[in-house]
C-alpha cells in the first residue's frame, strides 16, 4: 500500500470519519459547477427542502450549452437558454457566486478555477464533471462526480469516498520538438489501456514533467480520466507556485508564504511508497493521433494502424474492428495522411493561451486548405483577451479560422458547434468516443492543436514537425 | 437488518446483453440528455442507446424479447468517459435494478450505487456465457443475491459474483446523504483544520 505520496497527505487531512460504508467521508475545498449536470441537483435539493452547507466553497459558471458565436440573450436554443436561467436562478437562491458573461470572467470550469488562483495545491476538488482531474496539476486532489454526489456536496460538502491506490508515472528524458503534453498522455493512455487506471490515481513526475509549464501539466492531468484514473497529479513545485502568485484568488503577500510552507508540505516524500511505478522513456513519443473510437486507440504519426489478426486480446480486437467500421479507416495503414473536413482547436484540454500559441505558430502565413472548417475556440474569455492583446486572432482569421468566444465548442456536441453527416474532425479535445462531437456517424481524430493546425493547413493529418525546421 | 432491506438484495428477472468493451457514456446516454432539467423515467428513457437504436435494427434494445428484463449483462469497463448520470438513470428508466459485467468504469460505478442501482462484476468467462445465455433464451429468470455474491438460474446453476463492499451496504442502508448528515458537527471542525479554508491567515 502507497504511503507518503501527495495523494495520502492531503486525503488524510481531509476525512471527517469513515463511514458505516467502509467509505471515507471526506471534505470538499472547492466545488466548481457548470451549466449542465447540476441543475438537477439542485432540483432535488429544493425537493427536500435542503440547504447549501458552504455556498463560499461553490462557484458556478457555464460552459458546456453555451453558443461560441455571440452570448446574447435568450439563447436560441431553448434548452440552453432554461439551463443557464436555471443556474442563475440556482447560484442567485443559494448564494453562490457566478462568474457569467457580465464578469468577464466566463469559461470552462476547468480553464477558470486555475486561472482565477481558485485552484491550489493541497486542497479536494470535486465536480460534475469527468475531467475535474485537470485541476491535479497544481497537487489538488480533484475528480468527478455524478449528479446525486453534486447534490452531497451542496448539502454537506462532504462525499463518500473510497480510498485509491497510487501509480506513480515517470517520464525520463527529454521530448523532441514538436512533441507536447496532449502526445505525451495519448501515448500514456495508449500503453496502460483506457481502463488500466482503475481504482488507481496516477502521480505524474520525472524530469520531462518537471520542466513543463502548468498549462501543459493540466493538459496531461486532464486526460487521466482518460486512462481510467479518477484523479491525476502532479507534485506543487516552484512552476506551480510562480503561476499562482498574483493570481486573483491566491493568497497575497505574508499569506502566500504561509500558503507555500502548506504546499510544499503536501508534496510526496522522496522515499515515499507507491502501489505501482511505471516509467516512460521520452525519445519513444513522437505525434501522436487517434484511429479509433476511445482515447487509447492512438500511434504515433509515423506508425501503421494496427492489423486485427495482430491484437491477441479479444476485447480489444472486438474494439478495434468496431473502430474501424465507424472510421472508415483501414488497417495497416498510416494515419498520416487521412483527410480531414473540420479541424477543432479548444477544450479543457487544449484550450488554454499556450495551446493557442502553438497552433498560431503553425498557422502563421499560412491558409486553412478549402476543404475544411477550422474552429478556434478560447477557453475562456481571459484566454481570448490574453489572446488577442497577443495578435493570435488576426493570425487565426487570416489563415481562414473562425475566432470564437469561450466554451466546451465542439468537444462534446450540445452547443451549436457539431459535426455533420460522416465529417471527419482533426481535434485537439479529449475523447473520440462515436458520436462525441455531435453527429452520430461523426469521426474523430484526438491530436495536439499544433497537430490540428498543421492538418488544416494540409487538409489531411500531417506530421507537424516539418513545419517547425 | 429488517425484511425489506433483504428484498432490495435478491434482484430477479429476464436479463438483456449489451456485448462491447469500453462502452462509452456518450454511447450509453448522448449529451442532449443533460440538457434536462431534472431526472425522471419520461425524460431519461428515449435517450438509452438512442444512436446505436436508430442504427442498428437489431439492437438487443430493439428486441422486444428482452423487454421487461431486470438485469443488463455488459462487458469490460462499460460506463467509460463522462460522469454523467444521465447513463445510469436511462439504464435504470428501462426497468434494469442491477448491471452484471466484466468490469466498470469508476465514476460510472459510482453513480450506480448512489441512485440503488448495483454494477456487480463477474469474470470473462461467465460473462461470456451470460452473453451467449441471453441470446439463445431470452427469456430464462434469473436471480441476483447481493448478499451470497451469486448469480443463479434454473435450479442448480450459481455463479459467483463480485461487487465493493460500499455498495452492498449502501443499498442496505439506502441513503448516503443522511449518513453524511449524521456526521454534522464533525465537518466543521475539518473544515476550520484546513490552512486555506481560512486563507492561510
Amino acid at each position: 500500500m502507497s504511503s507518503d505520496t501527495l495523494y495520502e497527505k492531503v486525503f488524510g487531512r481531509h476525512v471527517v470519519d469513515v463511514l458505516p460504508t467502509g467509505q471515507y467521508q471526506i471534505f470538499i475545498g472547492f466545488q466548481p459547477l457548470h451549466d449542465v449536470t447540476t441543475s438537477p441537483a439542485f432540483e432535488m435539493v429544493k425537493e427536500a427542502n435542503g440547504k447549501v452547507a458552504y455556498p463560499q466553497l461553490n462557484i458556478a459558471t457555464a460552459d458546456h450549452m453555451v453558443p461560441t458565436t455571440s452570448m446574447a440573450r435568450p439563447f436560441s436554443d431553448p434548452k440552453a437558454e432554461a439551463l443557464m436561467d436555471a443556474l442563475e436562478r440556482n447560484a442567485r437562491q443559494y448564494g453562490i457566486e457566478f462568474l457569467g458573461p457580465e464578469s468577464g470572467k466566463q469559461g470552462i470550469v476547468h480553464i477558470i478555477g486555475p486561472e482565477r488562483g481558485l485552484t491550489q495545491p493541497g486542497i479536494t476538488i470535486a465536480c460534475g464533471d469527468s475531467h475535474t482531474s485537470t485541476h491535479g496539476a497544481f497537487g489538488a486532489l480533484a475528480f468527478g462526480i455524478g449528479t446525486t454526489q453534486v447534490r452531497y456536496v451542496l448539502e454537506t460538502q462532504t462525499l463518500a469516498v473510497d480510498r485509491l491506490k497510487v501509480r506513480q508515472i515517470h517520464f525520463k528524458g527529454e521530448l523532441s520538438k514538436g512533441v507536447y503534453a496532449k502526445d505525451v498522455i495519448l501515448y500514456t493512455i495508449s500503453q496502460l489501456g483506457v481502463g488500466g487506471g482503475k481504482g488507481f490515481a496516477y502521480e505524474y513526475g520525472g524530469s520531462i514533467v518537471d520542466k513543463m509549464t502548468m498549462e501543459e501539466r493540466m493538459t496531461i492531468c486532464n486526460m487521466s480520466i482518460e486512462g481510467g484514473a479518477l484523479v491525476g497529479y502532479v507534485n506543487p513545485d516552484n512552476t506551480t507556485f510562480d503561476y499562482l502568485r498574483g493570481r486573483e484568488r491566491a493568497p497575497r503577500g505574508e499569506a502566500f508564504e504561509r500558503a507555500v510552507k502548506y504546499w510544499k508540505s503536501i508534496a510526496s516524500e522522496p522515499n515515499a511508497q507507491y502501489d505501482d511505478t511505471v516509467v516512460f522513456q521520452g525519445k519513444e513519443i513522437e505525434p501522436t493521433v487517434t484511429w479509433g473510437i476511445n482515447p487509447g486507440h492512438a500511434i504515433g504519426i509515423s506508425q501503421r494502424m494496427p492489423e486485427l489478426s495482430k491484437i491477441l486480446d479479444e476485447s480489444e480486437r472486438k474494439s478495434a474492428e468496431k473502430a474501424y467500421a465507424h472510421m472508415k479507416l483501414t488497417q495497416g495503414e498510416l494515419i498520416c495522411g487521412t483527410p480531414i473536413d473540420v479541424a477543432f482547436i479548444g477544450s479543457c484540454t487544449n484550450g488554454r493561451l499556450s495551446d493557442l500559441e502553438a497552433a498560431s505558430q503553425v498557422l502563421k502565413g499560412r491558409k486553412v486548405a478549402d476543404s475544411v472548417v477550422l474552429l478556434v475556440v478560447p477557453g475562456s474569455y481571459e484566454v481570448k483577451r490574453q489572446a488577442e492583446e497577443l495578435g493570435l486572432d488576426r493570425i487565426f482569421t487570416e489563415a481562414g479560422a473562425q475566432w470564437r468566444g469561450a466554451g466546451c465548442s465542439m468537444c462534446l456536441g450540445m452547443n451549436p458547434d457539431k459535426l455533420t453527416g460522416y465529417q471527419m474532425s482533426a481535434s485537439s479535445s479529449n475523447r473520440n468516443f462515436i458520436g462525441r462531437q455531435g453527429s452520430p456517424n461523426g469521426r474523430t481524430l484526438l491530436m495536439s492543436p499544433a497537430m490540428v493546425a498543421a492538418a488544416a493547413v494540409e487538409g489531411r493529418v500531417t506530421d507537424v514537425r516539418q513545419y517547425l525546421r | 437488518m429488517a425484511i425489506d432491506d433483504l428484498d432490495v438484495l435478491k434482484i430477479s428477472g429476464t436479463a438483456i446483453p449489451i456485448p462491447g468493451s469500453d462502452m462509452d457514456t456518450d454511447q450509453i446516454a448522448p449529451a442532449d440528455s443533460m440538457t434536462e432539467l431534472a431526472y425522471s423515467k419520461a425524460s431519461m428513457l428515449p435517450y438509452l442507446f438512442r444512436d446505436a437504436r436508430k442504427k442498428d435494427p437489431n439492437h438487443p434494445l430493439n428486441n422486444p424479447n428482452y423487454e421487461g428484463a431486470s438485469i443488463m449483462v455488459v462487458g469490460r469497463n462499460f460506463g467509460a468517459g463522462s460522469s454523467r448520470e444521465t447513463a445510469p438513470q436511462a439504464i435504470m428508466s428501462y426497468g434494469i435494478s442491477a448491471l452484471v459485467g466484466e468490469s466498470f468504469a469508476t465514476i460510472f460505478e459510482g453513480n450506480c450505487r448512489e441512485i440503488g442501482m448495483p454494477a456487480v462484476t463477474a469474470s470473462h468467462d461467465i460473462i461470456e456465457e451470460l452473453m451467449e445465455l441471453t441470446v439463445r433464451e431470452p427469456k430464462t429468470i434469473y436471480t441476483l443475491d447481493i448478499l451470497s455474491k451469486t448469480l443463479s438460474w434454473s435450479e442448480g446453476t450459481y455463479r459467483p459474483i463480485e461487487l465493493p463492499e460500499s455498495t452492498k451496504i449502501t443499498l442496505m442502508h439506502g441513503n448516503v446523504l443522511q449518513m453524511l448528515k449524521n456526521n454534522h458537527p464533525k465537518i466543521a471542525p475539518v473544515a476550520n483544520s484546513l490552512p486555506y479554508i481560512n486563507g492561510f491567515e
